[in-house]
């Protein structure tokens, strides 16, 4: 410490003026928040905040690689009791001459039958299933790997492209997902859960299993799949919710 | 961060103390979120503390860097003697006894609580973003014990962070003037000679 000889009146002013941009900070960091909030809203939220969240994308997106995989568990780990958080789009009764309907780059539309999926190579995983809210469950799924399925119905070109959207059959929920998450090796077509058919409240006859995102990205009963390269519609990010929510 | 992540933490609302059966604490009262207006608003807090995240980050960098380069950290970090000389300002602080042991900058109770407000921020970095991206960075997730014992940790630091900061503000109070003043200014004065000379007064800089 450097101690030195200070009239009353140095010590004054350096007091005044320390203080004076002490409370201009204090002042800016007011003024700063007020300015934010008065800021339009993009999707439900601040358009800085929402710039931010797509910043945070591009930051954090090249992480993703088909090497990381999520951590799997054995099936005795795996909850009996599985949380149902969510009914949109499963509200409506559902057809029972139900298809997949898959809408290709050239716009030809294919109808696929649950049992067509059932034949592509079976697999199963068992996973701690993370919700946007902060819940977590061991839950065990089993379907088709989604990289499986795109490589029979030959939707090689398709996978090029920037991102996948899927929609319910009544439209009323949809998602989008990027596609080094659509093609992650954990990412599968599920119609099994605790090995058994999937119930109708977690998405009978087929849902999305994508580990590498937050339950709202995995939808229930996938009425149709198309490819884009402009991002589908998504159903929370629409609320102000984050994108890519990947994890 | 500690607003937003009330936000996100409503969502879910699950953390407890029990001592058996019985709940001792719950995180937190229903009260406690209608008196400031915080329930459903995830998507709000999310988008905060993804957004603000990066403020405290790069705050938090430079001044570690700035603590190490102008070897302020010396002033800081505890010596030899600090749990010893620590224990004795408790005794002084709580009225038990008097006399202090002799100090520089900060004493050694001070050193112990701002290096420990250090490693807080570091770990809260860490637990953070093992629970942001749990898959991508899933080593660090491991690191932290898991998923949810990163979300605990991450929880317990904010407790300890508003702990912290509500006896920082009681500390202060009690100081007094002179060391308020020095916390704005970066200065500290006292008199040259008592009583004999008011115009003149010795400050000290702290360096």
């Amino acid at each position: 410490m450097k101690e030195q000889i200070w009239s009353k009146k140095k010590i004054r002013n350096r007091t005044i003026i320390s203080f004076l941009v002490f409370f201009a900070m204090t002042g800016i960091a007011y003024f700063a928040w007020q300015w934010l909030y008065a800021q339009p809203e993009v999707d439900g939220a601040l358009k800085p905040l929402r710039k931010m969240l797509i910043q945070n994308e591009k930051i954090f997106k090249p992480l993703v690689s088909q090497n990381n995989l999520v951590k799997t568990y054995p099936v005795e780990k795996a909850e009996k009791k599985v949380r149902v958080n969510g009914w949109d789009g499963i509200e409506t009764p559902l057809d029972p001459n139900w298809k997949l309907r898959v809408v290709r780059k050239s716009g030809d539309t294919v109808y696929i039958t649950l049992d067509e999926i059932k034949k592509l190579p079976k697999t199963e995983i068992v996973f701690d299933f993370k919700c946007v809210e902060g819940w977590n469950q061991i839950t065990h799924w089993g379907g088709a790997k989604f990289s499986d399925f795109t490589k029979y119905y030959k939707l090689d070109s398709e996978t090029q492209m920037e991102y996948v959207g899927m929609i319910t059959p009544d439209k009323r929920y949809y998602v989008g997902i990027d596609m080094p998450s659509a093609v992650h090796p954990q990412t599968i077509l599920c119609y099994e859960m605790n090995g058994k058919t999937l119930p109708l409240d977690q998405g009978y006859p087929l849902r999305l299993i994508i580990p590498v995102k937050y339950g709202v990205k995995h939808i229930k009963r996938i009425g149709s799949i198309f490819f884009s390269n402009t991002r589908p519609a998504d159903f929370w990010a629409e609320q102000g919710y984050d994108y890519f929510l990947g994890l | 961060m500690i607003w937003s992540g009330l936000l996100i933490y409503y969502a879910n609302r699950v953390y407890k103390i029990d001592i058996g059966t019985t709940t001792i604490i719950k995180f937190f009262p229903e009260w406690f979120y209608d008196a400031l207006g915080m329930r459903r608003r995830l998507a709000e807090g999310m988008s905060l503390h993804f957004t603000f995240m990066w403020l405290f980050l790069i705050n938090g960098i430079i001044y570690f860097l700035y603590l190490i380069f102008s070897k302020e950290y010396k002033l800081i970090f505890p010596h030899r003697k600090a749990l010893k000389e620590a224990w004795q300002v408790l005794l002084h602080d709580l009225h038990i006894k008097k006399g202090l042991p002799p100090q520089k900058k900060y004493n050694a109770a001070q050193r112990i609580a701002y290096t420990g407000v250090i490693m807080m921020g570091f770990l809260m970095i860490i637990t953070g973003l093992a629970i942001y991206k749990p898959t991508q960075l899933n080593w660090l997730c491991a690191a932290c014990g898991g998923y949810e014992a990163a979300h605990i940790e991450h929880f317990i630091i904010t407790i300890l962070f508003a702990l912290f900061f509500l006896i920082h503000i009681i500390q202060v109070i009690i100081a007094g003037w002179n060391n308020f003043r020095s916390m704005i200014t970066g200065f500290e004065t006292k008199r040259l000679k008592p009583k004999e000379n008011e115009r003149t007064n010795l400050e000290q800089e702290e360096d």
